[in-house]
């Protein structure tokens, strides 16, 4: 079975946010709410360059390591879902998450957090919803995945730097452009996310 | 031509060669010939050895998603899954099983001379109200804080996933709101018995006697001994403690970035562990290991035995003031 995983080819990658903006219109998040975001490393310096980041749905996700109720689960194709009814919103996963991904909606005082809402890779939700239902479109966003496509912030990725599919397809992608063009920064957050890198 | 202007020459000679030549110089080409844009690009690796998170600029209001990367993340999760529950289970259950040897061993230290009948005040009202404010507030927090860590392992097999969420989810709230019950009760603890929690001399000689624990010896104390000072001491370290990394964790990311607040959590989590084992022998001392303690705090007096052979200097000072006073001392 293939393995999911999101490559973002920093070298292409031109801070235009439209990975963003179509992961917000598609799943609907709320406010505050950043599933997708795109940080751009040495700003304004010479070797600038910009990394869309969101959930890498990690081999062993600490997220689902520290959650206190087992919430969050890997499915067969590695993509790390969650179920919101479980979830107590504590913040462990964000505290453990290395890239930031769980997002929390502010409900109450003292910092209290609702129920965490992530990157689901477009596949909906890990809760008991029927896939592709509104319900399940209401509480965790868009199923593409369960419809054969793949998440659409690296579907309509401008430059096509956000890669998504099988990470071994995507790997060999990214070993190919880096051969042709010559450089290439590496595949930013696969070391830690997957224990492994892409050969360059 | 002079020297000075032949040296005037060369120079302009050399700098306008220079200009040119300088970004020839500096340019690595690709392979195609065009400037390669790698040149001074730094990599995942090399930032990471500069600094333990990866940051940057973001388009978005929400300052914490500047962080690209924190793999520190994999090392908190590494404490909290293996170190928290390895190490929280041998100190508490270790506690656990040195009290339960101590009980077998020395028993349940009884009022040698047998109760006299006669009740002496040991603290008063406002005393225990302070005491039982932070007791209960204590357990509440220690359950719901275990309920946290070892709830998923424990808990969870029994009652099933969802009746556990909806527990956890109180627990959580629970824990949050009553802190600041705690936070007032510590508080009034340590202002209350602060002045006889002070060390005295009478500490050493109690600890030459063996601070009592075998019955043929006589270890004399004020109004608290070497031992509840000690707890008296440890408990306000902690408790503060306690008090500010949670506070930390109550407010996320106020003036704090995610190594804070996971420090925090490390902090509080092995805080609370070593303060739970220590609150476990306060409370058997209180209750089952020594007879006539707990109606310290119960009804708020003792006996004069009890109060003669562990407080002795307490009582003399307390029945010399109501000489004094002019009441009746027996």
């Amino acid at each position: 079975m293939a393995r999911m995983k999101f490559l973002c080819d920093a070298d292409r990658c031109i801070d235009c946010n439209a990975c963003v903006t179509a992961c917000k219109s598609e799943n609907e998040v709320p406010w505050g709410i950043n599933r997708r975001r795109v940080v751009t490393i040495n700003d304004g310096k010479p070797g600038e360059r910009s990394v869309s980041m969101a959930c890498m749905h990690c081999t062993d996700a600490p997220c689902a390591t520290v959650c206190p109720v087992q919430c969050i689960y890997p499915t067969d194709d590695g993509i790390v879902l969650h179920n919101k009814d479980q979830c107590i919103g504590c913040g462990y996963c964000f505290y453990a998450c290395p890239f930031g991904a769980p997002q929390y909606p502010q409900v109450g005082n003292f910092g209290t957090r609702g129920k965490m809402d992530k990157c689901t890779y477009c596949a909906g939700g890990g809760g008991s919803e029927s896939p592709g239902s509104p319900e399940e479109y209401k509480k965790y966003g868009s199923n593409r995945f369960g419809e054969g496509k793949l998440p659409l912030c690296a579907e309509m990725c401008s430059t096509k730097s956000l890669l998504a599919g099988d990470g071994d397809i995507i790997a060999q992608l990214y070993e190919e452009r880096v051969n042709k063009r010559g450089y290439g920064s590496g595949a930013w957050g696969w070391e830690t996310a997957y224990h492994e890198d892409v050969k360059t | 031509m002079s020297l000075f202007a032949r040296i005037r020459l060369v120079t302009f000679v050399l700098l306008m060669l220079g200009i040119v030549a300088a970004p020839v110089c500096g340019q690595k080409l690709g392979p195609d010939g065009a400037p390669n844009p790698d040149a001074s690009v730094v990599n995942q690796r090399t930032l990471l050895e500069q600094a333990p998170r990866v940051e940057g600029r973001i388009d978005i209001p929400d300052v914490k998603a500047s962080v690209l990367m924190q793999p520190a993340g994999r090392t908190w999760e590494y404490f909290h899954e293996v170190l928290l529950h390895w190490g929280g289970a041998i100190v508490i259950l270790g506690m656990g099983a040195l009290l339960a040897l101590a009980y077998l061993i020395l028993g349940r230290i009884r009022i040698a001379a047998g109760r006299s009948g006669q009740k002496v005040l040991r603290f008063r009202a406002f005393e225990r109200f302070s005491h039982w404010l932070t007791a209960a507030s204590f357990v509440i927090l220690g359950l719901t804080g275990l309920n946290i860590t070892f709830g998923k392992i424990l808990l969870m097999p029994i009652v099933g996933p969802e009746i556990f969420s909806d527990v956890s989810q109180i627990a959580k709230y629970l824990h949050n709101f009553t802190s600041f019950a705690f936070m007032i009760g510590l508080v009034l603890i340590m202002v209350i018995f602060f002045r006889d929690n002070l060390p005295a001399r009478v500490d050493v000689e109690w600890v030459k006697q063996g601070g009592g624990f075998t019955e043929s010896r006589h270890a004399p104390a004020g109004r608290f001994n070497l031992g509840e000072k000690m707890v008296y001491w440890l408990s306000v370290t902690a408790g503060l403690a306690l008090s500010v990394s949670g506070f930390m964790l109550l407010f996320p990311f106020y003036r704090t970035n995610v190594a804070d607040i996971q420090l925090a959590q490390v902090a509080h989590a092995v805080i609370a562990v070593l303060f739970i084992a220590l609150i476990l022998a306060h409370i058997y001392i209180g209750t089952l290991g020594m007879e006539g303690a707990f109606e310290a705090m119960g009804t708020g007096e003792v006996d004069l035995n009890w109060a003669r052979e562990h407080h002795d200097h307490w009582l003399a000072e307390g029945l010399g003031r109501e000489t004094n006073r002019g009441a009746p001392a027996e």
